[in-house]
Parts: C-alpha cells; sequence; structure tokens
C-alpha cells in the first residue's frame, strides 16, 4: 500500500511515486518503495523514520544529489529526473540550499565569505536588503570576518544556514542540522529555521530522528521501509515520540512476523 | 605488524605509483648510464683487438710532442726509410711493413662539403695491400701517384662515391689534390669501417709527402713474428737493434697497442658515465624532494591508523619500522623498474650510438656496478626520504590522533633558522670554491650548490605564504580561482617541497643561462672594443686542433684593394719548456698586434729575426721569464727551437700568452693557418670584400670568411649547443618535479573530498572545480619557477662574479628566456593539474559529503 500525502497549497518539491534500488540480486536493497510526498511552500516538513527507513535517501534524492530508479522529483515546476549534471548544477545553485550535519564550511574562508559563497560561485550578488536581514536573524555581525575554526559548533552551524538562506531558495534541505549540536545551541537553530519560515515564508524540509527537532516542524512526515506510513500536523515532541513508538513496534512486530514465517 | 603495514601499502596503490615512479626514474638515468658506457667499453674492446690484428709488433717514433693527458693527440715522430732494413734483419722477423699514416684526410663530398665524423679520426695513409683483416670490394689498388682508395664508410658519408670519380681531399699540405678514386675497401666480417674511421689510401710516395710531409719516412712499422717466436721476444730483440730507449723508438706488440687503446678509450667513456651521472644525481636530488612529501602526506592521513596501532600497543619503534617498511618497499619495488628501464634506455643508446658512429655493438650486459648502484640508490633515496615524516607520525599522541584534532600548523622558526644556517654555509662553501684554487675547487662547488639549494628548500615554506597569496591575487578575479589560491596557502610545508622540487631543475639551467648569456655579452663587447678586424677567416675544428687553410688565400685576401691590413694566425699542439700546451704563431707580428690592440711594455712587438717570441706579463711573471729569455719548444716536427722574448704586452680579455714569430710553423704538424684577420680601409665595402674572399676560399671548404658580428653570431651559437644539451638533461629533474605538483595535488584533493563535495553540492560546475584545482597547481609551480629563476640568477652572477679576471667582464641576464621559463612552468601547472582536476570534478557529492 501507497500513502499519498497530499495538501492543497502550492507545491514547492514533489515525489511521484519515486523508487530507489541499490545493488541487484541476493545483495538488492529496495531504500525508497514507491514514495509519493508533496512539500508545501512556506512550510517547515521534518521527515522521520528509524535507521534503514530510507529517509535520508529521500531527502537526497528530493534535493537532486542522488538519481531516483523509478518515478519523478520535481521542485518547483521543475522536472529534476534525467536532468544533465550541468543543469542540476544550475538547479542547486537557484532553487535550492543545503544545511548539514557536520556544517561543512570551507576553512579557508571567513563566515562572510561562506555566506556569499554559493552567491559568488554563481556569479550572483547578494540583495544588500536579504543580507542584512539574514546576518540579523542568525545573530553574527560581529563574528562576520571570523574563520570557522575560531567559531562554535553552534555559530559554524548558524553560519550554514545563513548560507543556505541567502540566495533564497525554493527550498532548503537540512540533514540532521542539531546532530552535532548541544541542546542549547540545537534549539537556537531550530527556533531560527521556524523563523525563516513563519516570516520569511521560506520552505525547509528537515531530516532528523530527534523528536524534540521534530516539534519544531509544522508537518511531520514518517518513514518506514522506504515507505511513507504516517504524519502529523503541527506536532508536539510528545506525540511525535508516541508515533515513533509506534512504528517501532510495528517494524519490530513484521520483523518478528518474517522471522516466524 | 608487517602485515599491516603491506596491506596498507597494497590498498593505496596509486599512492605508491606516483612516489615510486619518481625513484624509477632517477635509478633508470643511474644504471642506464652504465649500461650504456659498459656496452660501448666493450664494443671498443672488440674494436681495437681487431684494428691490430696481424700485427705482432709494432714500432713507433717517440712523439716529440703530447702522447701525454695535458696535450690533444700525439703525432708520431717520422721514421726514415732505412729503419725498416734494421728491424728486417732481427732474426725470427716473418715480415716488415711500413706504415705511413696520419689523421686529416678529409674527402669533399657530393655536396663539395668536407666530410666530418663524431669522433673517429679521417687518416691518410699508404696502401700496402690487402690481408686477413684488409678487403677490397670494388674496383683496384691505387698504382699511380693520381690514384685512391677509400673504405666503404667513406665512400658512403660522402654522398655515393663510386670507382672512376674524381675526389678532392684536402690534407696536412695546403690546397685542395684532386685524385681518381680506383678501389673501395672494407673489413672482415663485412665490415664497413674500423670504429667509423674515414679512410684514404694513397701510394706510398704520395701518403708520405702529404701525411707526413717528408718523403720516404714512415709513422710506423708493423712487423710479423717467424713461427716459433714470441711476440714479446721480438719486441725485445727489435728494441734492443734499434738502440732501445735511447734510440728514440717505442717498441709495443700488438696486445699493448690494443691494450693502450683500450684504455684511453675508457677513461673517456668514464668522464661521459660521470656527466650522465651527475644529472641522473639531480634527478634523484629533486626525487627525493617528491618522496619526502609524499611521505609526509602519507603519514599525515595515516595518522589515525598510526595512533590505532599505538593505542593497541604497538611502539613507537613500530610505528617508525612500519613507514620504514612502506619506504623499503617502494624502494625495492622502484629500483628493480628503474633497472629495468635503465637496462632499454642503456640499450637504445647504444643503438642510436653504434648506428651513428659505425661502431659494430657488442652484446648487451648489464654490469655489477648497474645493479648495485641502482639498489643502493633507490632504496637509500626512498628510505631517507621516508625516516623524517617517520620520525613525525611516531611522535604523535596516539590519543590526539584518534580523536582527529586537527595538528595545528607548527611554526616555522626551527625551519627557518636551520634553512637560513644550512643556506649560509652553502653560499660560504660556494664562495670559497669560486674563490679558492686547487683540487677541492669543483668538490666546494658542487657541494655549496648542493647546500645552498637544501638551505633554500628549508627557507621556501616561510616564503610560500607571502608569495603565493601575492601569486594568486592573479587568479582571485574568480571564485574558483580565489578558493584556489587559499587551498595553495593552506599547507606551506606541502607547496614549499612541492615548489623546491622544481626550484632545482630550474635554478640549475638558469644558471647555466646567466653564466652563457654573460659569456656571449662579454664576448661581443670584447669584439667591439678590444679587436679591430673587420673579417675573420675560421673553421670548425677537430681533435688535432682547428680547421686549417692555404696560406696561399692569405696572401691573394691581403693584395684586395680595400684590405688595409691582414694578419695570418698559425696553431699547434707543443712542449714549451718541457710542458705541452697550444702555441700561437703569426708571421707579422705588428699586424697581428694592432688587430688585437696589443701594445707594447717591454721591448717590440714585431719580428726582427727567427725564433722570436712575445709574451703577456701576467704570463711572464709567473713563468719567470723576463725581455730577453728563452723558451724551449718543440713542435710537432724537427728538433726544438731556442724561441727568445722580444717583446712583453698586457694581456687583453681576448687576448693573453705567447705568440711565436711565423718562421717556426714549418714544423707544425700542418703549415697551414687556422685563422685569418683582415682589417678593412675606410670608405672600402666590408661585404664586397667578404665576397671576394669567399671567392678565394673555394677550394678551402673546412674554412669561411664572417664579419665581426657573424663570428660572434657562430661563437654564441656553440653556448646555445650547451645550453640545448644541458636542458634536455636537466628535463628530467623538471619532470620529476611535475609529477611532485600531480602527487601533492591528486593527495590534497583526496583529502579534501568532502569540501569538494560541499562546493559541488552549493552550485559549483565541474568546470568550475577544475579551475580551482588547476589554480591552485599554477600557483604552486609558478612560486617553485620563481625561486628556481631567483636563485639560479643568484648563482649564475657568483659564477660571473668569479670568472670576472677570465674574460666574464659583462654580467648578463637572459631575461627573455627567464620569462619563457616561468611561462613554461605556468603551462607545467596547468599540464600537471590535468588529472587531479579531472578526479576532483568527478567527486561523487552524495559519498563526499557523507563521508566521515
Amino acid at each position: 500500500m501507497t500513502t499519498t500525502v497530499t495538501t492543497g497549497q502550492a507545491v514547492a518539491a514533489r515525489a511521484v511515486d519515486v523508487w530507489k534500488v541499490y545493488g541487484s540480486g541476493e545483495a538488492q536493497v529496495i531504500a525508497l518503495h514507491g514514495v509519493s510526498v508533496e512539500l508545501e511552500r512556506g512550510q517547515f516538513t521534518a521527515i522521520m523514520g528509524p535507521s534503514g527507513s530510507g529517509k535520508s535517501t529521500l531527502m537526497h534524492t528530493l534535493a537532486g544529489l542522488d538519481s531516483v530508479t523509478r518515478g519523478e522529483i520535481f521542485i518547483g515546476d521543475t522536472r529534476l529526473t534525467g536532468m544533465s549534471d550541468g543543469d542540476l548544477t544550475n538547479l542547486r545553485r537557484t532553487k535550492v540550499g543545503f544545511i548539514f550535519q557536520q556544517f561543512n564550511l570551507l576553512p579557508t574562508l571567513t563566515a562572510e565569505e561562506n555566506i556569499l559563497l554559493p552567491l559568488s560561485i554563481a556569479g550572483r550578488k547578494a540583495d544588500p536588503k536579504w543580507y542584512e536581514t539574514v546576518i540579523d536573524t542568525v545573530g553574527l555581525r560581529d563574528r562576520l570576518k571570523h574563520r570557522p575554526s575560531q567559531l562554535s559548533g553552534g555559530q559554524q552551524q548558524r553560519v550554514a544556514c545563513a548560507r543556505a538562506l541567502v540566495s533564497r531558495p525554493e527550498v532548503i534541505f537540512a540533514d540532521e542540522p542539531t546532530g552535532n549540536l548541544d541542546s542549547r545551541s540545537g534549539a537556537e537553530v531550530l527556533s531560527f529555521l521556524r523563523n525563516s519560515v513563519r516570516e520569511y515564508g521560506q520552505t525547509i524540509v528537515m531530516v532528523t530522528h530527534d523528536p524534540n527537532a521534530a516539534s519544531y516542524a509544522d508537518r511531520v512526515i514518517f518513514l518506514a521501509d522506504g515507505q511513507v506510513v504516517d504524519e502529523l500536523l503541527a506536532p508536539s515532541a510528545d506525540a511525535v515520540l508516541d508515533k515513533l513508538k509506534g512504528l517501532d513496534a510495528k517494524v519490530e512486530s513484521a520483523a518478528d512476523a518474517s522471522q516466524a514465517g | 605488524m608487517l602485515r599491516a603495514t603491506l596491506k596498507s601499502l597494497l590498498s593505496r596503490k596509486l599512492r605508491l605509483v606516483l612516489s615510486g615512479l619518481a625513484v624509477v626514474l632517477g635509478v633508470m638515468f643511474v644504471s642506464g648510464a652504465f649500461v650504456l658506457t659498459d656496452t660501448m667499453g666493450r664494443s671498443f674492446d672488440s674494436l681495437f683487438s681487431s684494428v691490430y690484428q696481424g700485427i705482432d709488433v709494432n714500432v713507433t717514433q717517440k712523439p716529440k710532442v703530447g702522447g701525454d693527458q695535458d696535450v690533444g693527440p700525439s703525432q708520431q715522430g717520422n721514421i726514415p726509410a732505412a729503419t725498416l732494413d734494421k728491424v728486417r734483419a732481427v732474426p725470427g722477423v716473418a715480415s716488415v711493413t711500413g706504415d705511413a699514416t696520419a689523421d686529416g684526410a678529409r674527402v669533399i663530398g657530393k655536396n663539395g662539403k668536407v666530410v666530418t665524423t663524431f669522433g673517429p679520426p679521417r687518416l691518410g695513409g699508404n696502401w700496402v695491400g690487402t690481408s686477413d683483416l684488409l678487403q677490397l670490394r670494388e674496383g683496384r689498388a691505387p698504382a699511380a701517384d693520381n690514384e685512391i682508395v677509400v673504405n666503404v664508410t667513406t665512400a658512403k658519408s660522402a654522398g655515393g662515391l663510386k670507382v672512376g670519380d674524381d675526389v678532392g681531399v684536402l690534407t696536412l699540405q695546403p690546397g685542395k689534390k684532386v685524385f681518381k678514386l680506383v678501389g673501395i675497401f672494407g673489413y672482415s666480417g663485412d665490415r664497413d669501417s674500423l670504429g667509423g674511421s674515414l679512410e684514404v689510401l694513397f701510394t706510398t710516395p704520395v701518403a708520405q709527402e702529404l701525411m707526413l710531409g717528408e718523403k720516404d719516412v714512415y709513422s710506423g712499422i708493423n712487423v710479423t713474428a717467424a713461427a716459433g717466436v714470441t711476440n714479446e721476444k721480438l719486441r725485445d730483440d727489435v728494441a734492443a737493434a734499434l738502440g732501445g730507449e735511447a734510440g728514440g723508438f717505442q717498441v709495443k706488440t700488438g696486445k699493448q697497442l690494443t691494450d693502450e687503446t683500450t684504455k684511453s678509450f675508457r677513461e673517456g667513456l668514464a668522464f661521459f658515465n660521470n656527466v650522465l651521472i651527475g644529472f641522473a644525481g639531480v634527478a634523484l636530488f629533486v626525487g627525493t624532494f617528491l618522496i619526502l612529501n609524499t611521505f609526509s602526506i602519507i603519514v599525515a592521513q595515516r595518522t589515525r591508523e598510526l595512533a590505532l596501532m599505538r593505542a593497541l600497543g604497538g611502539s613507537r619503534g613500530q610505528t617508525l619500522g612500519s613507514v620504514i617498511i612502506e619506504a623499503v618497499a617502494i624502494g625495492l619495488i622502484a629500483s628493480v623498474l628503474g633497472l629495468a628501464a635503465g637496462v632499454g634506455v642503456g640499450v637504445l643508446l647504444a643503438w642510436v650510438f653504434g648506428n651513428v658512429s659505425g661502431v659494430a655493438l657488442a652484446s648487451v650486459g648489464v654490469p655489477a656496478a648497474a645493479v648495485i648502484s641502482a639498489f643502493v640508490v633507490g632504496l637509500l633515496v626512498t628510505v631517507v626520504a621516508a625516516v623524517l615524516p617517520a620520525l613525525r607520525a611516531s611522535r604523535i599522541p596516539p590519543i590526539a590522533a584518534l580523536q582527529e584534532v586537527a595538528t595545528p600548523d607548527r611554526p616555522l622558526t626551527k625551519l627557518t633558522v636551520s634553512g637560513a644556517l644550512i643556506g649560509a654555509a652553502g653560499g660560504t662553501m660556494l664562495g670559497l670554491g669560486l674563490a679558492g684554487q686547487g683540487d677541492n675547487t669543483l668538490w666546494l662547488i658542487l657541494g655549496g650548490v648542493l647546500v645552498s639549494f637544501i638551505g633554500v628548500a628549508l627557507l621556501t615554506p616561510l616564503l610560500a605564504r607571502p608569495v603565493v597569496s601575492l601569486l594568486g591575487r592573479l587568479f582571485s578575479w574568480s571564485v574558483p580561482g580565489k578558493l584556489g589560491r587559499l587551498n595553495s596557502g593552506r599547507n606551506p610545508r606541502r607547496t614549499a617541497i612541492t615548489a623546491a622540487a622544481l626550484m632545482v631543475g630550474l635554478a640549475l639551467i638558469t644558471g647555466v643561462n646567466v653564466i652563457l648569456a654573460s659569456a656571449k655579452q662579454s664576448l661581443s663587447s670584447q669584439a667591439s672594443t678590444q679587436v679591430t678586424v673587420d673579417l675573420i677567416i675560421s673553421g670548425d675544428g677537430d681533435d688535432n686542433g682547428p680547421a686549417k687553410f692555404d696560406p696561399a688565400v692569405m696572401d691573394a685576401a691581403a693584395k684586395l684593394p680595400g684590405v688595409s691590413s691582414a694578419a695570418s694566425e698559425y696553431w699547434d699542439f707543443a712542449q714549451v719548456d718541457g710542458n705541452g700546451t697550444g702555441i700561437s704563431a703569426t708571421p707579422d707580428m705588428a699586424a697581428y698586434a694592432s688587430m688585437f690592440k696589443l701594445t707594447a711594455t717591454e721591448g717590440t712587438l714585431q719580428w726582427t729575426g727567427p725564433d722570436q717570441a712575445v709574451i703577456d706579463t701576467e704570463n711572464a711573471k709567473k713563468r719567470n721569464l723576463t725581455l730577453g729569455s728563452t723558451m724551449t719548444m718543440q713542435f710537432t716536427r724537427g728538433e726544438p727551437h731556442q724561441v727568445k722574448i722580444v717583446g712583453l704586452y698586457q694581456r687583453s680579455d681576448v687576448m693573453g700568452g705567447t705568440i711565436v714569430s711565423g718562421d717556426v710553423v714549418k714544423d707544425y704538424r700542418s703549415a697551414q693557418p687556422s685563422w685569418g684577420y683582415l682589417r678593412v680601409s675606410d670608405g672600402a665595402s666590408v661585404d664586397a670584400i667578404q665576397k671576394q674572399v669567399d671567392q678565394l676560399l673555394v677550394d678551402n671548404p673546412e674554412v669561411s670568411v664572417a664579419n665581426r658580428a657573424e663570428y660572434v653570431d657562430a661563437q654564441s651559437a656553440q653556448f646555445d649547443q650547451l645550453l640545448v644539451m644541458i636542458q634536455v638533461l636537466l628535463a628530467l629533474a623538471i619532470l620529476i618535479a611535475v609529477l611532485g605538483i600531480v602527487n601533492t595535488l591528486a593527495l590534497s584533493v583526496l583529502e579534501r573530498t568532502r569540501e569538494l563535495g560541499l562546493l559541488r553540492a552549493i552550485g559549483m560546475r565541474r568546470a568550475q572545480t577544475m579551475r580551482m584545482v588547476t589554480v591552485e597547481a599554477v600557483v604552486i609551480s609558478t612560486f617553485g619557477a620563481l625561486l628556481g629563476l631567483a636563485v639560479g640568477t643568484g648563482l649564475g652572477a657568483a659564477v660571473v662574479r668569479a670568472l670576472k679576471d677570465d674574460g666574464f667582464t659583462k654580467l648578463a641576464f637572459p631575461w627573455s628566456q627567464m620569462a619563457t621559463y616561468l611561462l613554461l612552468a605556468a603551462l607545467v601547472g596547468v599540464i600537471a593539474a590535468v588529472l587531479p582536476s579531472i578526479r576532483a570534478s568527478r567527486v561523487n557529492v552524495l559519498q563526499a559529503i557523507s563521508h566521515d
């Protein structure tokens, strides 16, 4: 059974019956099992699921970093499936932003240069007003000339957030953005992400396994065994935790059942 | 532990190949040199053993000049024909043949040019009939005085001479002689010549007159022994009959002759071998930088692995051992490959040499020296280069490495101080060597250069930061360019060593270039200020000295309307007060002195009688000679001359030494001038006279007439050839340096996989990624080139300064050449970046960013 999750609003990114299969024969692993999702514009969506549920794969395919075995991916109206490397690069320049668990800042550049890097690679200038807004929002004004090695983890991740925001992409994909942060810095980053959705209408898709982090999102999609199994709107941490527990139980019983069978 | 090391080694094959390649190339050069000289040595052995085949005992007159190492080839004294009868009367002699042969019979080819060789002599001799060795291939023996035979090689080299052709031959007597070719001969074993020698055989009287300069004399007597008489006994008997040592004869067995000739060729080969090994040394020195760098990077990448080993109980010694084992393994493999490649190169070069020279090659062998040097050099260089990084690795505290605490960039103070000290030591050695005299000078200079290089290499990291950031500004107009620049400044040590490798080769080339450019500039400035010659007649020479021409030409040229003054110069080897030296003579000292602006400080600069000489004041002082002193001069022929000094002059940059009066040239090997100097009167056209002199030289194809500028250019052309040769030989060092850049980039790309992934993820195109890596390479290579140019200019200038008194009056910098090197270095950077940048652009984004 495939659950298709839809809402009526404008769609920033969507996956249509996406399959992702690794290897072949005995070693074949099906990471995505006919997933269809639509991610609305101006929403903060979290993708959750146990390890191996396919949540990271789904995000990578949505971002155009990984190809799909079958199905289609759209960002806005653009169909990613079958695009050349050059076109994908163009798409990443203009429509996608990334935030990684490992921050991934260039150690040779200052915070400011790191923030402006995607724009300068594309040969574009930042909108000065928007740039100022972003800098103030992330609260890095006095740290702009510092190099990553002189910043704390939380500050580095805020630089990474600013880097993703500054080009005003269609979607920002955040892969466990708080995974490497203590809870206070994590909370800072998450509220900052939520604010940019609320105040500036930015679309953000975040993969996480932390129910607390997911509670900052507007909507949580649950994946298990490469399929979308459930979702929650305006979740609380407890609600998310309950759902996850239920999922784990389901997965365990399914595993037991398959062993018994 | 050993197994863990070997496994880790095998898992990094690319790294193995790159660091091994430098060793392979260096070892290839060393062992190739040994194989080449060994093969050539044995080829000459077998060649000379057959040259003297059929000669049991040989008699020659003791040479009057030379025959020792400090003078050129010896010219045997002439043996009177009567001596043949004396030898024939010795009991045990079966047959006696008089040989009238000398080097210097030059055949004029079909194209009107003199046939030349790459070293083998051009012999003119007398026909004594066919033998087991010498076979007539076509035609018949020479019977009349206008008939000659030549060997097959001569006929071929002259453009296909045929029996019946009229052939022009230049001999030791003035003027071109024309002969009818009646036969072509070769040697047993289907050989066209003996060792590529060109041979012209005349009838005996003609050979005696043209090649020996006298009637009824021989250059040597070949004797065969009767049955039952040993060669050694016959030799002693013949020597006794001729009056022993006191008789002035040298009597040797054929075997002795073979051994002596072989020995002198072997010495020549040994020198050649040393030159090749010197260049191999440079290549290996550069290779050491590459290996050092590779191992530093390898160790840096393996820090965690090594730390884990230590955490699990490995000792420091074991950590050190594991890196050294890796070095030994690479060294061994590279030595084997280098040896194999060296044998190939040696054989190839020997084959080329054999084809060019016509020497039949001996079978190829691999001498023990090649094998031993290959392994010693290969292993030593690799292990030495690996020890430093290994020591560093063993000092890393295991926990620091496991936690992947970025090793902080250690301060460069220690490195800088030691670099400055070593550099100063090298500079001092170089200075002492250049200033000093004696046997150790060369070693001091070479050692000084080497130590200076090491010093500069140690200082390079300090220079790297400012210079690289300055250089990088050139590329900072684009984001990839800027990132590339930042990357190249990231690890100053690594950038520095990579650039230093390129520095060594370029510094040597630039140094030589500065010296040669200064020589050229000095030459042309001297030619314009210290010489008042308008036209110069001269030609290239061979082992026997510069080319010569008919003195009649000078007489005719002096009489041309518009020629105001003429002087000729003769040249030959001579013994002066027992010392071998080359000596010049001129018939008209006054004209000669005015051509070279020489003025007398004592006495007079003109001849008032025979056997007179002038000498410069410096040489006179050195040899304790004053006005009126006499020198004993023995020329190639005749009795010693007592030459009296009639004048002293101040030496100039172009002219110094002893000049002897023209009457002595009748005892020269060939009484023909080597240089003719003409001055044109004001108002006359130099061009027109040059054309007329050209006409006069029509029968003297070995020389030509040039105006002053042309002459200076022709002399400079020799420097250019030398430069090309040195560039070719140092190209290997440069190639290894390029491999170093490739290696550094490849490993940097590997290290920065995650960054590359990120850049691609946030929108960097493949082409931009490639540009980023290329800029890094170009920055490194131009940095190395700048260093090399700076160091080379310094070295060259130092040498030129030191040689100030030897005619290097001007210091010149070959700016355009240097600019070319810089551009080439940038190009080299681009080429070196090709593979690493492709690799960087192919980074799988997903794997790169999820890679821990």
